[in-house]
């Protein structure tokens, strides 16, 4: 590679970009939000706006494949083209009051059991990183079902980022997290902003000055 | 975190191991299946009294208990999770058919355990013997897996529904009724003395009953899990 000395590799990172088109979901003959369309890439936030109600934690699901849109598509992409939809699920993480973890199983249980069913396999040291750096160090071994519910947004936050993403879901993004929480994940949506495609669907003001582009719904 | 190689067998055994764990934790399904398998063989020992009964008939209660004990419990695997709300991280984390290898892994396990239970009692609680246990044994496997392999997928189609009792029964009996029907007449005639020779041609409609809905199962569950 010319100008650039054999022990120097230059290393290009890969951009992800999340496209939708036309996107519409109906449920029956009520219309909860139509013609959706943007398109964001790594280095981007996109925040999903609107009042209760008007469908962006809907939205979030379509883009994710959980709800199938009434018209429209959504399309996730690297350099190379179109993603698998093994690909998606590797890539993608997402935080939400509608994902729930198991229980009766500890915080650190959980984390191995999602590493495991995802094909990775991660070892004590990266759980107690990951718990450290949500502020749930020490509450490893005990069960989810004794965490309040800050603990377990804290928890979905270390579940989130267990498998780097490169895109990053965010429902409500700040909900039941005390000022501390909210630090931990402002810094976390600061870190990904750089390095990953960030949707974030709120309400918060605070939560919104991450983003680069809105999509208001319900207006 | 590093990803490697680690495959379907792995993360099966996870899905397994998990469900496996959390029942060990909340016995949520083993107490309801045993506890309606126990109640149902009573009924039926106290119905016979000291009468006897024609092992055809013997055969038909004995499957009866066994299916609404299925009935009760197997479902669980896939409703607990859509109950519970982790059903969303488990689709958006999990390779589809690991989950239902595991889940059906999970049914197997429980049913099992419900047939090792059961047997015995119903060998004392009504007038039935055999001498053919090899024979027996193997129509207990058959029909253990054969009832798992049906009832793991139903159970995945229910678990979104409103009213999953009903709806699991109901579309369970008609994939069913043929793998209930040639269980009852290949264990009445090993309760009738009849060795494997004479139930070949059940054994072999009982095999290619569980290869076939197992085949279709891994086949449609991708759809049903993301539906």
């Amino acid at each position: 590679m010319a100008g650039v000395s054999s022990t120097h590799r230059v290393y290009i990172a890969t951009m992800y970009r999340l496209s939708a088109s036309e996107l519409t979901k109906r449920f029956g003959s009520r219309k909860v939000f139509s013609g959706i369309t943007f398109d964001v890439m790594t280095g981007e936030v996109l925040a999903i706006v609107g009042p209760n109600g008007s469908g962006k934690s809907t939205l979030l699901m379509t883009i994710l494949g959980e709800l199938r849109p009434s018209k429209g598509t959504v399309v996730f992409a690297d350099d190379r083209g179109v993603l698998t939809e093994a690909d998606v699920q590797r890539t993608t993480s997402l935080v939400s009051p509608y994902l729930n973890l198991y229980d009766s199983l500890s915080g650190e249980e959980n984390l191995v059991f999602f590493s495991q069913v995802a094909g990775a396999q991660i070892t004590g040291k990266e759980v107690n990183a990951l718990l450290e750096r949500v502020g749930l160090e020490g509450r490893g071994p005990d069960l989810v079902r004794a965490y309040s519910s800050g603990m377990k947004q804290r928890l979905k936050y270390a579940l989130a980022l267990m498998n780097e993403p490169q895109y990053l879901f965010l429902d409500e993004p700040t909900s039941n997290l005390d000022e501390s929480g909210k630090k931990i994940v402002y810094d976390i949506v600061e870190e990904y902003r750089e390095k990953a495609v960030v949707v974030i669907a709120t309400n918060e003001q605070e939560d919104q000055r991450f983003a680069s582009q809105f999509c208001r719904l319900g207006s | 975190m590093p990803v490697n190689s680690a495959g379907l067998v792995a993360k099966t055994i996870a899905v397994y191991a998990k469900d496996v764990r959390l029942e060990f934790r909340n016995r949520y399904a083993t107490s309801v299946v045993l506890m309606f398998a126990i109640t149902t063989l009573a009924m039926i020992s106290f119905s016979i009294g000291q009468g006897s009964l024609a092992p055809r008939l013997l055969a038909a209660l004995f499957w009866i208990a066994l299916f609404f004990s299925a009935m009760a419990g197997l479902s669980a695997a896939f409703v607990r999770e859509e109950e519970s709300g982790t059903a969303l991280a488990l689709r958006l984390k999990a390779d589809p058919t690991a989950v239902y290898l595991g889940k059906l892994l999970f049914n197997l396990t429980l049913l099992s355990l419900v047939t090792v239970v059961v047997t015995p009692l119903f060998f004392v609680m009504t007038d039935a013997a055999t001498d053919q246990i090899g024979a027996f044994v193997v129509v207990l496997l058959l029909g253990v897996i054969g009832l798992c392999a049906a009832t793991t997928l139903v159970g995945a189609i229910i678990s979104k529904a409103a009213v999953k009792g009903a709806l699991f029964s109901v579309l369970s009996f008609p994939i069913l009724i043929t793998l209930l029907l040639m269980l009852v007449a290949a264990t009445a005639r090993v309760l009738d003395g009849q060795s494997f020779g004479g139930i070949l041609m059940e054994l072999q409609g009982l095999f290619a009953y569980s290869v076939v809905m197992i085949t279709a199962s891994l086949m449609l569950f991708r759809f049903v899990w993301r539906e």
